[in-house]
Formats: structure tokens, C-alpha cells, sequence
């Protein structure tokens, strides 16, 4: 085979990306992953992970410095002085917002699977309905279950840490032991349950954390330190560096191209097919070109249908896969930060040992059952209680030897739940290609344009006084709302831009991800979707990546790509 | 994805007051950057003695010890803004006029009764001020001083294993650990 010349390519290294290359590797095709960034190797490259905080100059915080590379999106913060080489600077590869929108990326090996956070929920059988029985944008092209067996398989890989609740609204998956909830949880827990008869539900947030090694996999179970966010050394979380590229360099049959940012698919007009990928060294700055039967598309929502809109222009002015005015369009993320938080009498005499990777989880019980509000949907919360730490009396009138005891003392237990909203697909929802601006590899950037509209708005107060009202019936005294002000990406679950559907003039992929106008390419990360469920969606991701390999491969074992 | 440790939990609790997780959550509100205001030695060695009137020596060690005054200088020069900083540039003269107009000697001159005295004092004002100030309004410089003495502390290696617990790699989670009235906090 010459070396510029593969079975597949799959565009992007994250969380869908390292699985399409481990599905597609194992099935025996020669694969080429394509990385724009640089490469992070397992464990060694985790240059932050076993530091302690009075390691770092600012301990964590961000420098003025560091808020001036990261603008504009400086207004919200996953990125801190620990975590900021696995995110995207803004001023080296910028977007046009002509909304506010927070685009969080990583661009590195791996992808945002080094920093997600891992909570892991399979859609129920509703999800999938919705968008039909109340005629909102398409109909989804597949049901739960089409997707429940990938469900199981990917959780099996994993590695998810979780229980069983028997519940219709949040299907149970295939989970490793439970972390535990704390005593101050288990209470509220309780609280919940009796006050609403059983219709409501907290239990702890299923997440990616194995609790039991696998040495199969070279994984040694979670040591709770949550470190997560900064790479694990235990190789306890799920990522692709610690789970899927392993799988797939184990086969023989991959070649990982990091600093590799894809111009465009390349398009035979007379197969109607793509032929392979035309990319840009970011370190040469050189183009090179590769071919392959079938390219998997997972370079993250948003560049996903970039590429697709740099594709095939020649013959679609808007691109590959834009015959349905549908590609770019539909954007969708989770609405969030908004909730309450409260204090907890009792459990003085108890307290934590560990770090937990994890928190609880509320599932949706909005707008289900004979449950009806004045928008439709729903929303999910998620959360954890401690003991307040010494921050608790900064603004207290003190100082000195007692101010300071005191202080070294663990506060009372107090909780905080923050509500995920499912977002609506609307059509004028979009990011468009801006002829005017390139970035600096001569590329042009992303206009977009997104915004929260009247159903999000509405759901928003019930997620704020929802909230208010389980920590108050679960017997909390001083319990607080708040809402710091979400704005669309602030989720970082950005999803939608090129829709699965059933008809080709209102979809850009089928039911099987394949794009329309050229069969033999796939796009499986979150530009996929059809709606948004209001659960993390990385999981689904993973199981339509499984689920579409294995279709892939099937059909150009046929012959028919 | 979950971007919610324990810090920003903290830090939601309690309320935006606390200057050291706003910084965690949210960064400074002004990105003009600069650093040229310059803490001298004698600036850092005045810091450590004030921080350390706030968080004092006792069985565990005190701020001084935690280096609290150079890692106050770090912060102010790198993470505030150049209108932040000039507050807290002016505050610390301005702290140093009140000792002597109350003591007739400056800080480092005044023993262990009279700062404690002082800092009381402008804690009191502080609070009141921060009260009652607008919203654009500057943060008072005390407010500013406390709040970089305790996180700086209470981040410090001193500070997270001796006046709090640490343990790297816990290794094990408990939700119901035993806890006895003086048992000592985990750090972070």
C-alpha cells in the first residue's frame, strides 16, 4: 500500500474520532487518523497531573496573560492556569460570534476526551420520538432501540461507574460498581424520594471512572484524587490516550498524523464519492493529499461542518452535504448554570475521605408521564455535597489565632444543584463560513450565530425554583437560587450542524451517518444529531461511532462504497 | 461535561465574596494587562507581617511561614488588573498612615496588640464598605489583602498539610467518614 494511500481516514482524534479508528483498526482496515493539534502521549505528556497546588505560581488561578490569549471567551473558564494547554487559544485560531457563543476546543491527540466530564447517560426511548410527535425540525431516523446495543457496547469498554434505578426516563447501561453517595446526599436523596413518591429520583452521576482494574487495558482503577480534567496517570478515566488509540495501535493497522488540519474531502464527481483529503501541515505549512475507500468525519460539531463546507464547492457552492440548506444549521448545546444551593443540618460527626471523580444526578421529570409545563422538554441536574471548606468565613468580620482554628475545621455540609436543559433545534441556529476573515493558515473562519429562545427561557425558571423546591422538601434550611447567566457553547456540548434524517432534502446524513451526496463518507461526533436530550451526550456520540463503523465496514465488504 | 470541583462548589456556597474562588471562576473582569508596579522587598516582608496578624502561628505554622507576603506580590502583579493593582498599591500606604496616625509607629514598628488592634479595625471598615458599595464600585483594599492572606495559606504547602490535611492519592472514597470536633479539614 503506498503510504499515502489507506482503507479509511478518520478526520479528528476525540472522544468519537478514537473510537471510529479503534472500530474500523480492529475490523482490519488500514486507518489514518488525522490530528490537527499536537500529540499528548498517555501518562507522559500529562506534564500537570501529579502536581500539587502549591505548585503552581498562581495556584490554578488565571493571569491576566492567560485571559488575554483565551479571549473572547475569557467570560466562562474551564481553562485555568492547570488546564489551559489542553484548550484551544482564541487570539491563535479565532471565530466570529455574531452572537455571544463560548467555543471551548482541543485541539491535541485525544481531543476534549482529556478533559470531558465523563458523566455518561444513555437517551431513553422519548428522546428519539420527540422531535416527531411534536413536530419540532425532523424526525430522528433511528429509535432506542436501533442504538441500545451500542449502548452496551461501548459502555462495556469504557468502563462507567454507576447503578441500576430501573428507570424508563434515564435507561440503565452496562456499569461498574457505584462510587457511593455521601451521607449528606443519601439524606437528600431520601428526602426526594418520599416527598415526591417516588417520582423523582437522585442518585450518583454515572461517569466514565473505572472502580476495578483493567489490566487488559493497562488501566488501574480511579485513586480519587479527581484530577481528572488534568490527564490521568492511572489511566482511570476514559479517554482515547487511555482506552481507544491504545485498542487501535494494538492492531498494526493505524497511523496517527498529529498538526494535520484537513482543508477539504476530496470528491470524484463521476463515483459520487469522496476520494480521500487534501491537508494542511500546521508545521510546514505544506499540503499534502490521501486517499482512502471511506473517511469518517469527527473533528468536533462545529469543524466537522467546516470541513464539509470547504468540500466539493465546485459542484455545491455551500458544500459537501449542503444540497438540504440544512449543513451548519441547527445548532444546539445544553443550557446550564442555573440552579440552587443550601445548607444541611446534622452529620457534624461525619465527613469524606477521597476525592470523588463524580457527583449525583437528578433525570428529567419535566413534561413526562402526565407531567406538563408551558414549554416542552426537559431537564436534568447534577451536583454534590461536602463540607464547606475555609472560604466559608472569608467575609466574616475576624482575624487572628481563633479565626484561624476555626478555620482549619471542616464547615457544615451544604449542597448545589445545577440544572441541563435540552436546547431545541431552530434552523436559524447556525455557523456559516466567513469569506472575509481566515485565520492564519489562510483558512476562513466561523461565523456563528446561535441563540437560547422562548421554550429554553421558560424551562430555565423551573430549573431554578425545581431545584429550590427538592432541596427545601428534602428538609434544607437557607437554600439559595441562582443564575449565572448561561450563553449558548457555555455547555461545551455543541451539536447538530449536519443532522441525521430521512429525507435527504432535509438532512445532511441518513440513518446511518452517511452523508447524502457521498455515501462513503460518515460524520459521527455531534454534528450529528437530531436533538439534544438534555443528557451529556458523549455516550450517544460513542454508539452511533460503533454503530456506523460497523455499517460502514459491512456495506464495503459488499461493494457498495 | 463537568467543570464543577470543589473549589467553584465552595466558591457557589459561599457567595461571589470571596475574592480567591472569583479568581477561579472567572478570572479578572478587565483584561488590560500590566505588571510594571514592582513589590520590593521591604513591600513583601510588610505583607508577610500583616498576613500573618490575620492568620497567625499557632500549633500549625502561621502565614509568614507559608510565604503568604511573595505569593500576595505573584498574584497582585499577575492576576489583577492595572486598576486593581493601584488599589492595592495606595491601600497599602494607606494602611501604613492609619498605624501611624493610631500608633504613632508604623506597622512593622507596632507589636503584636496593636496590629491585631489595627487590622480590626480596618476589617470593620472593609466589611461595611463592601456592603454597601455599587456594584462597579472598587473592592476595598482590605478585602483584597484578607482574601489573598487565606487563599494563599490555605493553598500553600504549610497551609494544605499542616494547618489542613492533604493526602495526593487518597485512594479510596468514604462518604461517611468518621469526624470528630477538631479533626482538621482536607485542603482543596
Amino acid at each position: 500500500m503506498a503510504d499515502n494511500k489507506f482503507d479509511a481516514i478518520v478526520i479528528g482524534s476525540g472522544i468519537s474520532g478514537g473510537w471510529a479508528a479503534k472500530e474500523l483498526t480492529q475490523k482490519g482496515l488500514k486507518v489514518l487518523m488525522l490530528e490537527r493539534g499536537r500529540n499528548i502521549e498517555h501518562i507522559k505528556d500529562y506534564v500537570n497531573a501529579s502536581k500539587e497546588l502549591w505548585e503552581f505560581p498562581h495556584r490554578g488561578n488565571k493571569t491576566q496573560k492567560l485571559i488575554d490569549q483565551y479571549s473572547p471567551v475569557k467570560r466562562d473558564k474551564p481553562s485555568n492556569e492547570i488546564t489551559n494547554d489542553f484548550w484551544v487559544k482564541d487570539k491563535e485560531c479565532p471565530y466570529n460570534e455574531i452572537k455571544p457563543f463560548s467555543w471551548w476546543r482541543g485541539y491535541q491527540v485525544g481531543g476534549r476526551s482529556l478533559t470531558w466530564g465523563r458523566h455518561c447517560y444513555r437517551w431513553n426511548k422519548w428522546d428519539f420520538e420527540a422531535n416527531l410527535k411534536e413536530s419540532i425540525a425532523i424526525d430522528w431516523p433511528l429509535r432506542y432501540d436501533d442504538l441500545a446495543p451500542w449502548y452496551a457496547y461501548v459502555e462495556r469498554f469504557i468502563g462507567i461507574q454507576g447503578s441500576r434505578e430501573g428507570l424508563e426516563v434515564l435507561p440503565d447501561g452496562e456499569y461498574l460498581p457505584a462510587i457511593e453517595m455521601n451521607v449528606a446526599e443519601k439524606y437528600i436523596a431520601a428526602g426526594i424520594k418520599s416527598h415526591y413518591q417516588g417520582t423523582r429520583h437522585m442518585f450518583i452521576g454515572r461517569t466514565a471512572n473505572i472502580t476495578q482494574p483493567r489490566p487488559e487495558q493497562g488501566r488501574v482503577n480511579c485513586q480519587y484524587r479527581n484530577r481528572c480534567e488534568r490527564g490521568c496517570p492511572f489511566g482511570a478515566y476514559f479517554s482515547t490516550q487511555s482506552a481507544t488509540l491504545p485498542a487501535a495501535l494494538a492492531t498494526g493497522n493505524l497511523t496517527l498524523r498529529p498538526f494535520s488540519i484537513v482543508r477539504r474531502i476530496l470528491y470524484d464527481k463521476d463515483r459520487q464519492r469522496a476520494s480521500g483529503v487534501e491537508i494542511l501541515d500546521a508545521e510546514s505549512n505544506k499540503t499534502y493529499q490521501y486517499t482512502s475507500k471511506i473517511i469518517f468525519v469527527n473533528a468536533s460539531a462545529f469543524n466537522s461542518a467546516w470541513i464539509l463546507m470547504n468540500s466539493a464547492t465546485d459542484i455545491w457552492p455551500g458544500g459537501l452535504g449542503s444540497s438540504s440548506g440544512e449543513l451548519g444549521c441547527n445548532v444546539m448545546d445544553h443550557h446550564s448554570l442555573v440552579g440552587a444551593s443550601g445548607i444541611i443540618e446534622g452529620f457534624e460527626d461525619k465527613y469524606e475521605y477521597g476525592r470523588r471523580p463524580t457527583g449525583i444526578y437528578v433525570p428529567r421529570f419535566r413534561n413526562i408521564y402526565n407531567d406538563r409545563r408551558d414549554y416542552i422538554r426537559g431537564f436534568g441536574y447534577q451536583g454534590a455535597a461536602s463540607r464547606q471548606g475555609w472560604s466559608r468565613k472569608i467575609s466574616e468580620l475576624s482575624i487572628g489565632a481563633g479565626f484561624k482554628e476555626d478555620l482549619t475545621e471542616p464547615g457544615n455540609w451544604a449542597i448545589g444543584l445545577t440544572g441541563f436543559g435540552e436546547m431545541l433545534p431552530y434552523h436559524e441556529n447556525r455557523i456559516t463560513l466567513n469569506k472575509d476573515k481566515k485565520d492564519e493558515w489562510g483558512l476562513p473562519i466561523l461565523n456563528i450565530d446561535v441563540e437560547m429562545k422562548e421554550n429554553e427561557k421558560k424551562m430555565r425558571t423551573d430549573m431554578m425554583e425545581d431545584a429550590k423546591e427538592m432541596l427545601e422538601a428534602a428538609g434544607l434550611k437557607n437554600v439559595s437560587v441562582f443564575d449565572r447567566g448561561y450563553q449558548p457553547g457555555m455547555g461545551i456540548h455543541e451539536m447538530g450542524t449536519a443532522r441525521m434524517g430521512r429525507d435527504p432534502r432535509k438532512s445532511v446524513l441518513n440513518g446511518n451517518n452517511q452523508v447524502w451526496d457521498a455515501k462513503n463518507v460518515f460524520v459521527t461526533d455531534g454534528a450529528c444529531m437530531t436533538s439534544a436530550s438534555c443528557v451529556n451526550p458523549s455516550l450517544s456520540y460513542m454508539a452511533l461511532t460503533a454503530r456506523a463503523a460497523d455499517f460502514a465496514v459491512k456495506e464495503l465488504k459488499k461493494g457498495n462504497l | 461535561m463537568e467543570r464543577r470541583d470543589l473549589l467553584k462548589m465552595i466558591a457557589m456556597l459561599t457567595g461571589s465574596v470571596v475574592i480567591g474562588s472569583e479568581f477561579l471562576l472567572s478570572g479578572c473582569k478587565n483584561s488590560e494587562s500590566s505588571n510594571n508596579r514592582i513589590f520590593s522587598n521591604k513591600d513583601i516582608a510588610f505583607l508577610d507581617e500583616v498576613a500573618e496578624t490575620i492568620l497567625p502561628a499557632t500549633t500549625s505554622p502561621g502565614a509568614k511561614e507559608a510565604a503568604v507576603g511573595a505569593f500576595i506580590g505573584v498574584m497582585v502583579n499577575d492576576c489583577y488588573t492595572e486598576k486593581d493593582q493601584q488599589i492595592f498599591h495606595e491601600g497599602l500606604k494607606t494602611l501604613e498612615i492609619a498605624c501611624k496616625k493610631e500608633f504613632n509607629k508604623g506597622f512593622l514598628q507596632a507589636n503584636s496588640e496593636q496590629r491585631t488592634k489595627l487590622l480590626i479595625g480596618l476589617d470593620k471598615e472593609a466589611k461595611e464598605y463592601q456592603k454597601t458599595k455599587k456594584k462597579d464600585d472598587p473592592t476595598h483594599y482590605f478585602t483584597m489583602i484578607k482574601q489573598l492572606t487565606l487563599f494563599g495559606f490555605f493553598t500553600s504547602k504549610p497551609g494544605s498539610t499542616q494547618a489542613l490535611r492533604h493526602i495526593s492519592v487518597p485512594g479510596k472514597y468514604d462518604g461517611s467518614f468518621p469526624y470528630q470536633k477538631g479533626d482538621r479539614a482536607w485542603a482543596e
